[in-house]
């Protein structure tokens, strides 16, 4: 069993920090409302985590905006785009991304 | 006595089994792509295996792996799922008025294996005015964590097949899952505006903080500041 004690501390981290949310409001029942504002904004995190953590994939290197560093990761982005748009399908963009990547890799 | 065993195959584990079915194919492609982005990530087998039973969660397992590949430290790992998987209060609260007579014991197990698509199944079923029981959600419940775990263990020993994984582009995965994921979070014919908005703005607060942030609490401030963004927006229009 190859598991190591850093990656076990982070595997429970994340899964305490995740059960949490999971279960609370189910256990304290109707106790609890959620006011309309955390609502709101609770419903904006996914779009604005998946943008964010793009931007960093993207735009930035060590730390510093730069669109020559991933300049290959820019340009695999576009078909990877358009396949998101067009089929919706998440294996056909992950797929096409590789495939964009590798040929990219091969040509330039 | 012949209603009430009628009410237990409708609404029963079974039932929960087979309508967790339509969903299967699509998490098991997306567990299978997070196994070999998680084994790329440099994660063993077993890693894979603790990290799908005990964390379960579809883009939350995918940034981990990130993280972890990245070498961050082990708070902002955790700070940042904590904060990507906050959204589960909304799911978790919708459904409490629904199961408000069970034990907390029994809506700890519900909540504890709630995800979005077994959600959406469930909300499909009460907005259809059909009831939903405790054994009919563990069905589907667990269905869906099964086919999880299944499907990344797979992805994973597919991953470790690969000698050279950057060789393939497969080190892009992770990029193409987060545009895959960012898009499917927009309405198909109309996307709502105020999302363009949020996703755009995120992105800009991100560069924009890079100055005086580092590491991934650029990602928690840039969220924070595009989804408060959004809420403003939405009230004041």
């Amino acid at each position: 069993m190859d598991i190591r004690w850093n990656i076990v501390v982070i595997i429970f981290g994340c899964a305490i920090v995740t059960l949490l949310p999971r279960v609370v409001p189910l256990v304290l029942l109707s106790r609890i409302h959620l006011p309309t504002w955390l609502i709101d904004w609770l419903k904006h995190i996914p779009v604005a985590v998946m943008s964010a953590l793009l931007a960093q994939e993207l735009l930035l290197h060590d730390g510093k905006f730069s669109l020559t560093h991933h300049f290959l990761d820019l340009i695999a982005a576009i078909p990877t785009f358009l396949v998101a748009l067009y089929t919706r399908s998440l294996l056909g963009t992950v797929l096409v991304g590789i495939l964009s990547m590798m040929v990219l890799r091969i040509f330039m | 006595m012949t209603e009430s065993i009628y009410s237990i195959h409708r609404d029963g584990f079974i039932q929960g089994v087979k309508d967790c079915i339509p969903t299967l194919l699509g998490y098991l492609s997306i567990g299978f792509a997070a196994g070999v982005v998680e084994k790329t990530s440099g994660l063993s087998i077993s890693e894979i295996v603790l990290m799908s039973l005990l964390l379960y969660a579809g883009s939350a397992q995918f940034i981990a792996a990130g993280m972890i590949a990245a070498q961050n430290p082990i708070s902002a790992i955790i700070f940042t799922i904590f904060f990507v998987n906050l959204r589960h209060l909304l799911l978790s609260a919708a459904l409490a008025p629904h199961f408000k007579h069970l034990s907390p014991w029994k809506n700890m197990a519900v909540g504890s294996l709630l995800t979005d698509e077994t959600f959406g199944v469930a909300v499909n079923r009460i907005q259809q005015k059909r009831a939903i029981s405790f054994l009919w959600m563990m069905g589907l419940n667990i269905t869906a964590y099964l086919n999880w775990l299944l499907a990344n263990t797979i992805g994973g020993i597919f991953g470790q097949m690969i000698p050279h994984p950057e060789s393939l582009g497969l080190d892009y995965a992770l990029t193409a899952m987060f545009i895959g994921l960012l898009v499917l979070q927009m309405e198909e014919r109309a996307p709502d505006p105020i999302k363009i908005g949020v996703a755009l703005s995120t992105a800009v607060f991100v560069i924009g903080i890079s100055f005086l942030f580092s590491g991934y609490i650029r990602v928690i401030i840039a969220t924070l500041l595009g989804t408060t963004l959004g809420v403003m927006i939405e009230r004041w229009t």
